[in-house]
């Protein structure tokens, strides 16, 4: 009776199968378009980042030789001065090459021992006195605040760090010497054809004004070198170095870019003089920031960043830890836990630059804490990453069988035994790649740090949590706002070494739990 | 420093305790370990804790409370006639001169008063300083010796500990509930100070951004205008571009991965896709900045469209590739959670896999993708970077692409990052457009939450 | 058809070749593979037309799997390998020109536990017509809907709440749904994979006489646990044992007379 209908079946199925089939074929096609799709963004991310930052690796530099003239370095002779009375001193039985701090001007406390005093004042007013004597006050009373005046501490205080700084003014000129003309004049030099103020100026623009600086720490370095005639290698200018590295073209009419016709005549002299040459970029690895692009260095964001992180580390983790297994472990099950959980799982999904707002009005405002501090930074991020971290580590202890806590309650150890002896052990993997999955996210993230003030310049290497610093994440962001061709490949570069370090971190995660998986 | 050595300190007397209690409570029984209640390192930490919990206590209270007694009194001692006339301003930064002065630092200005009231600011801060190290370690002390008295057999040292364990857990727990709180009271008492300056309706329903308040108070009519619905039409434009690029790919890729890929190509593809939600965003802002923007606006040019430099649709698409992976894994967890019966259902009808994902798999993991994809919407307004770095400044309203616009995140970022004074309306804004943001994703998370918690109980 | 029917599987004894017509299904030396686990070895059966056969046998015995062969439900398991020769109307269905969507259609499938789309009661029985292209005006679809439902005995229960999830009825219901779902394609074959065993007693008597009203129009085969329900559905009974076909026969002699030693303690109930 049913064959009619089955054979209907069989045809109109037949019938309908070439259009059905053509349909799965479409919606195979736009899965692999999708795929593809994700893929090629991707790798157009990379090839573009790769790119442009690779050539940041390398810098284009020159090889100057440059005379250090006594007049231009230190034009008091402020040395001899300072080897005269470093010389007295030392006769004196007061060694203040031991006291190199007294010398350092870059030194903001300075002091001097106590029984050194009278010798101290000798070597100010050509004899000894006590800190009390008439004489003395009356010189101080010329030189200091009249508050200072009975109080010997800051009296003593007072005339060491004067005294330090009259020893301590050859450091000063050195430190504040003019190095730049030496550099212009052998930059000179080599081009004695050039004349005009105009030309001149712009022909000082193709070497770095960095090499100022290079100068400078060979001086203070071997002070010897006062007078002498020495070859350096410093960098060319940003503009120079992009432009043999070609992303400035030649080829484009002068008003478009920003080298000049001479400049890149000069540029191609130097080069085929044998003068140019082109070297590992150190600076990007151990250099601070710096508004020039060819001085500028990511050391001291990797430090900030390194300082941030501890921080976040040293909080997050206990905490993260704690409240997991009180939540999973022990907490009842009311209202109250219920609305701990809530909680949880909303901080995890809410924007970051909240989390900025949050350290701005408490941390900041309310608490006083220093702005630009990684100490602060590290507080925002604790919060941030905290989420993250109790849930990993809830879903780790969730996958700790029942079975061995019975056990342990079996033999009788307390709850807290049986938690802290079997399965916070056992789930400390997993864990562990939790927290160090919240790291990653915390390096990289950027805008709660922006409220909290660590967008700041900072050219030196933050020596502690509560140095100003900025962050890796934070100087990808400052160098991408600069107008500099040179900064792009920097940033790109900056970009790569981010990634480095968040491409380990991301691997270390995987090899934990690959390693210590285990299956139940 | 001297702070950090008065806890080394505390920490070698936390030591000793633990060191007297393991002693005594061993030495109480005559050497039998077995007759107490708890083990002797129980013992240990009973004592460690009654040394640590009130030393660290009262070393805490003093560093909260020493600064404001020391601001406090200097204040007071300065001569009447010198404070008589200053603002509270100019008061605050002479207490800042005398901080520096006392720390041997740059001041902006030194004078008698000044130096004479930072040596006594110097002065009673060593005091204070003697004082507080003095107090913590006799409480220290004291406290090992108080509960070296309390030690006998039958004491509970372990619950006692457990105890104190259990409540440092708890505490831990409630940073949540404190973070939750910080951010709304935060967020609610400084948009409070700022719709005491600019009306609540004005804000929210407003049709002009402009935000430039007057340097100075004698400026006339420039007040700024804070009407934030451009910024919300900019965030809205540029989300939806988000997802209308992020939804159809991270969709199919879930689905191509769940129910085509071999497992070989699984392993090798999600990865890769997964590496995307590892870059930090900054890394996306820079490549929107620097290579879409410029790709479109150039784009635009061939056929002659005017697409801005820091058009929307830039932005848009760029936050749609960072969502992707965050749409395709959520869709990927709920497609996996669809019953293989459902799907031998269909095949057993003789349905083709695109049918069986189309009509049965899909219609039945939708609220769990609507979930993620709400989710993935406020994952986009919330994010920051992108558009700070590729979406502009001006807060055009318009739904068109090619334009620029500006976002409640950028404004946030604009108004606050520099230093501003804390009582402009203009950085005040910036914690209004902060409260409208959490509120709204908040929101968002509430009903993705529920709606995914509601799909996943239904195959449970 | 009647020349190739002794093509002597060797090592599966005892199949007396049951022929009232052509066989609807004729399966030849089948062995199927999941990875490394030889889970069914060279069975040989035929199936005949418009009658209940029912697979019985201890869990893991193959009965399943070999079910799952007639309509290629195997092959949406990866590690899975099958070969042999299975016939369906004299036509290999693992040839490479079978088309898995068309034999679907013809071969019903009704699952272990109710698996009800979730959509509304109507959209699930018209799930399978709609893909299929089977009606053409909504008229016939309401028609054909309605007549499912009639035969799979469910219509009167239902037919004033089409439109709701098929989920929400009860577990019976359900596996009437699914039965009616797969009536609705017009299938030729219809196998049922222990269609009763998350059924409460009431909800499997009327499942088994509707199984029983369903042999006048379709050839049926059914995966049991339960030696009772054979006996009370199937007209023919085959045994698997660790992957073997032990005996195929006549339900009633199967049970009454086995020719196995394997059998015979099966269905005293000396091993199971």
């Amino acid at each position: 009776m049913n064959t009619t209908t089955s054979g209907a079946t069989r045809d109109k199925v037949a019938r309908s199968l070439k259009r059905r089939y053509a349909a799965e074929k479409r919606f195979q096609a736009y899965g692999i378009t999708a795929i593809v799709l994700a893929l090629a963004m991707i790798l157009t991310l990379f090839v573009t980042i790769f790119g442009t930052g690779y050539t940041a690796l390398w810098q284009t530099m020159i090889n100057l030789e440059v005379t250090l003239y006594p007049q231009d370095i230190d034009p008091d002779n402020s040395r001899d001065a300072a080897a005269r009375t470093i010389a007295a001193a030392r006769a004196k039985g007061i060694d203040l090459d031991e006291k190199a701090h007294l010398l350092d001007p870059r030194t903001a406390k300075q002091q001097a021992l106590e029984s050194d005093i009278a010798t101290l004042s000798e070597l100010a007013l050509g004899r000894p006195m006590t800190a009390d004597s008439p004489e003395l006050i009356a010189f101080l009373k010329d030189k200091f605040l009249p508050a200072n005046i009975g109080d010997e501490a800051l009296v003593k205080d007072s005339l060491a760090a004067w005294l330090g700084n009259e020893a301590g003014a050859f450091n000063r000129t050195i430190q504040s010497a003019d190095y730049l003309r030496p550099v212009k004049q052998s930059i000179s030099d080599l081009f004695p054809e050039v004349s005009g103020r105009r030309d001149k100026r712009s022909l000082y623009e193709i070497v770095s004004p960095g090499a100022t600086y290079v100068l400078r720490d060979m001086v203070l370095e071997n002070p010897d070198l006062i007078g002498q005639r020495i070859s350096v290698t410093v960098p060319m200018s940003d503009d120079i170095d992009q432009l043999e590295k070609g992303a400035i073209r030649a080829d484009l009419p002068e008003s478009e870019r920003r080298v000049k016709d001479n400049q890149i005549a000069w540029f191609e002299r130097l080069k085929d003089r044998g003068l140019i040459e082109t070297t590992f970029n150190t600076t990007l690895f151990t250099a601070g920031d710096s508004r020039e692009p060819e001085l500028a260095g990511i050391w001291g964001a990797v430090v900030g960043s390194f300082f941030t992180l501890l921080v976040t580390l040293l909080l997050s983790f206990p905490i993260g830890v704690a409240a997991a297994v009180y939540l999973e472990e022990f907490a009842p099950t009311n209202w109250f836990t219920d609305l701990i959980e809530v909680n949880i799982n909303n901080l995890a999904a809410v924007p970051s630059i909240v989390f900025g707002l949050l350290g701005l009005a408490v941390f900041l405002n309310f608490f006083g804490m220093p702005r630009s501090a990684p100490v602060v930074g590290g507080l925002v991020l604790t919060l941030m990453t905290l989420p993250t971290i109790i849930i990993a580590s809830r879903a780790a202890l969730k996958s700790v069988p029942p079975s061995i806590r019975e056990a342990a309650l079996g033999i009788g150890a307390s709850k807290m035994q049986s938690v802290f002896h079997h399965v916070l052990p056992l789930a400390m993997p997993g864990m562990l790649t939790g927290t160090i999955i919240g790291m990653a996210q915390a390096l990289g993230e950027t805008a709660p740090l922006l409220m909290i003030g660590m967008v700041a310049f900072i050219v030196d290497i933050p020596g502690s949590p509560f140095d100003s610093a900025t962050v890796m994440p934070v100087q990808i962001y400052l160098w991408s706002d600069s107008p500099e061709r040179a900064f792009t490949e920097r940033t790109s570069a900056a970009i790569m070494i981010l990634l480095a370090f968040l491409i380990f971190m991301n691997a270390a995660a995987v090899v934990l739990r690959k390693r210590f998986e285990r299956r139940w | 420093m001297q702070t950090f050595m008065l806890i080394l300190a505390v920490g070698a007397l936390i030591l000793i305790g633990f060191q007297v209690g393991h002693r005594r409570s061993v030495a109480i029984v005559g050497g039998k370990a077995s007759q107490l209640h708890s083990l002797p390192g129980y013992h240990g930490f009973y004592i460690a804790l009654w040394c640590a919990i009130p030393a660290l206590m009262v070393m805490a209270a003093w560093l909260v409370m020493e600064p404001i007694l020391l601001d406090s009194a200097v204040m007071a001692s300065l001569p009447a006639e010198f404070t008589a006339s200053k603002t509270d301003a100019q008061l605050s930064l002479i207490l800042n001169d005398i901080r520096n002065i006392a720390a041997g630092n740059i001041a902006s200005e030194r004078s008698e008063v000044t130096v004479l009231a930072a040596q006594r600011y110097a002065e009673w801060k060593q005091t204070s300083l003697i004082a507080r190290v003095i107090v913590v370690l006799a409480v220290a002390a004291a406290a090992i010796v108080y509960a070296r008295r309390r030690i006998h057999p039958g004491l509970r040292a372990r619950n006692a500990v457990e105890n104190v364990i259990k409540t440092l857990m708890i505490l831990c727990s409630l940073i949540a509930i404190l973070t939750t709180v910080g951010i709304v009271l935060s967020l609610l008492f400084e948009s409070g100070r700022f719709f005491e300056k600019v009306p609540f309706t004005d804000f929210l329903f407003g049709i002009e951004w402009s935000p430039q308040t007057a340097l100075r108070k004698d400026q006339v009519g420039s007040s700024g205008a804070f009407g934030a619905i451009p910024l919300f039409g900019g965030t809205f434009l540029i989300s939806f571009i988000a997802l209308c690029v992020a939804v159809p790919i991270g969709l199919m890729t879930a689905i191509y991965m769940a129910e085509y890929a071999s497992r070989k190509i699984r392993s090798a593809v999600k990865p890769v896709v997964e590496i995307l939600a590892g870059v930090p965003t900054v890394v996306y802002g820079f490549f929107a900045a620097l290579t879409v923007a410029p790709l479109f606006r150039d784009t635009g040019a061939v056929f002659g469209i005017g697409i801005s430099s820091e058009s929307a649709l830039a932005a848009g698409v760029v936050m749609g590739i960072m969502i992707i992976p965050f749409v395709s894994s959520l869709s990927d967890d709920v497609i996996n959670a669809v019953p293989q019966s459902m799907r031998d259902g269909s095949y057993g009808l003789g349905a083709t896999r695109s049918e069986t994902i189309r009509k049965v798999v899909l219609p039945a993991a939708l609220p769990g993708i609507v979930g993620g994809v709400l989710l993935a919407a406020s994952r986009a307004i919330g994010e920051t970077m992108i558009v700070v770095m590729a979406a502009g400044l001006a807060a055009n309203l318009t739904a068109n692409p090619f334009e620029a616009v500006s976002t409640v995140t950028v404004q946030v970022v604009t108004l606050l990052v520099g230093d501003q004074e804390f009582d402009s309306a203009k950085t005040l804004a910036a914690f209004a457009l902060g409260l409208v943001l959490f509120c709204i994703t908040l929101l968002l998370n509430v009903i993705a939450l529920h709606v995914v918690r509601k799909y996943r109980e239904q195959y449970e | 058809m009647s020349t190739e029917q002794r093509p002597v599987p060797t090592p599966t004894i005892g199949i007396p070749l049951m022929t009232d017509g052509t066989p609807k299904v004729a399966a030849r030396n089948v062995n199927v593979y999941y990875g490394d686990k030889h889970a069914i070895r060279d069975v040989s059966m035929d199936i005949s037309q418009r009658e209940v056969t029912a697979f019985i046998g201890p869990s893991g015995c193959g009965k399943s799997t070999f079910l799952r062969c007639l309509n290629r439900m195997n092959d949406t398991i990866d590690i899975c390998r099958i070969d042999g020769r299975i016939a369906i109307d004299d036509q290999d269905i693992y040839d490479r020109k079978m088309d898995v969507v068309q034999l679907r259609a013809l071969v019903g499938m009704v699952f272990q536990k109710p698996n009800p789309f979730p959509k509304s009661i109507f959209e699930n029985i018209a799930y399978g017509p709609r893909i299929h292209g089977l009606v053409d005006h909504k008229s016939d679809l309401d028609q054909l809907v309605q007549s499912s439902l009639e035969r799979a005995g469910l219509w009167k229960e239902v037919k004033d709440r089409l439109d709701q999830p098929g989920t929400g009825l009860s577990g019976g219901q359900q596996q009437r749904l699914c039965i009616a779902r797969a009536i609705a394609v017009q299938p030729e074959i219809i196998l049922m994979d222990e269609p009763c065993s998350a059924l409460d007693p009431i909800a499997t008597s009327i499942v088994e006489d509707l199984i029983d009203e369903l042999r006048a129009s379709y050839t049926i085969v059914i995966v049991t646990h339960s030696m009772s329900q054979a006996a009370r559905v199937s007209q023919k009974t085959a045994f698997f044992h660790l992957g073997d076909l032990v005996e195929f026969d006549e339900t009633e002699k199967l049970f009454t007379n086995p020719q196995e030693q394997r059998t015979q303690d099966y269905v005293t109930g000396r091993f199971g």
